[in-house]
C-alpha cells in the first residue's frame, strides 16, 4: 500500500494529496480526507496563534506505526498523513489524513482511527497564544476515550 | 551508563534545555527512577518532575511506561501528554 507520512512547516494542498492516492488506478472506490484547522478560539477565549512542537524522528516513527496498524485492520489502498509544525494562525491547516479503499466504510474507519491515535499518541504539543499569555494545551480525556474505543475493538487474537 | 535525555513542551521549558547527556548512578534502573533522580538535580528539575504521573516517556523513540527499565537505552525523552492532531 502506498503510504506517505510527512512532517512539515509548509502548508499542504488537500486536492493534490487526494488526487495522488487515486490517480492511475481503478480499484480505489473511496477516498476520505480529514483536515484539522487552527481555530480562532478555545472555549470562548480568542486564540491569536498556535505553535506546534514535535519530537523529530519519533513523530514520523509513531505515525508510521499507526499507518501500519490501520493497514492491518482495514483493506486500505493508500494513506497519506501530513502534520504541520511551527507557528500557525487561525484558519491555517494543521493536519491532513487521507485514506483510500475500495469501499467507503473502510476508508472512513481507517481515517477516524488514524486521527484518534494521532491526537493521543503522536508526539506533538500545542501551545496557544491568548490575550492573557501563552500556555500549553492540556490533553483532553475525551481524546483518550476516542482512541481507547479502537483498543476495545481489537480482535481477541492480537 | 551515559544516556541522552530529551525534553519537550513544558518539561523542556521548566528544565531550561531541550537535551543533555547524563550519567545516572547505578540503582537508577527504570524511567520512574530516572525521574526521581532528575528531580534531585536542582530547582528547575524539581519543578519539571514534581508530578511524574503527568509526564510521559519514550525510550529510543517508542512510548514506554514509568516502570520500563532504562538499561541499554540510547535516548530517553520526557514530555507531557500529547496534544497534536
Amino acid at each position: 500500500m502506498p503510504a506517505t507520512v510527512r512532517l512539515q512547516s509548509a502548508d499542504f494542498d488537500v486536492g493534490a494529496e487526494t488526487a495522488l492516492l487515486a490517480r492511475g488506478r481503478t480499484d480505489v472506490g473511496a477516498v476520505v480526507a480529514f483536515m484539522g484547522i487552527c481555530r480562532g478560539d478555545e472555549a470562548g477565549v480568542p486564540v491569536a496563534a498556535m505553535t506546534l512542537e514535535h519530537y523529530p524522528g519519533m513523530a514520523e516513527a509513531e505515525i508510521a506505526r499507526h499507518v501500519a496498524e490501520a493497514e492491518a485492520r482495514w483493506p486500505l489502498l493508500g494513506a497519506t498523513i501530513i502534520h504541520r509544525h511551527g507557528r500557525l494562525l487561525p484558519g491555517d491547516n494543521i493536519v491532513l489524513v487521507v485514506t483510500a479503499a475500495s469501499h467507503r466504510g473502510d476508508a472512513f474507519a481507517a481515517a477516524e482511527f488514524l486521527m484518534d491515535y494521532l491526537k493521543t499518541r503522536a508526539p506533538f504539543w500545542k501551545k496557544v497564544e491568548r490575550p492573557d499569555g501563552a500556555s500549553w494545551v492540556d490533553a483532553k480525556s475525551t481524546d483518550d476515550a476516542a482512541a481507547d474505543r479502537w483498543a476495545e475493538r481489537r480482535p481477541a487474537a492480537e | 551508563m551515559s544516556v541522552k535525555l530529551l525534553y519537550f513542551a513544558w518539561v523542556r521549558e521548566r528544565v531550561g534545555k531541550g537535551e543533555e547527556i547524563v550519567d545516572p548512578p547505578a540503582g537508577v534502573a527504570t524511567v520512574a527512577d530516572l525521574m526521581t533522580w532528575l528531580a534531585g538535580r536542582g530547582e528547575e528539575y524539581a519543578f519539571a518532575f514534581e508530578s511524574p504521573k503527568f509526564i510521559r516517556a519514550a525510550i529510543d523513540r517508542t512510548h514506554v511506561r514509568a516502570s520500563a527499565p532504562i538499561a541499554g537505552a540510547k535516548e530517553v525523552a520526557f514530555f507531557p501528554p500529547m496534544t497534536g492532531g
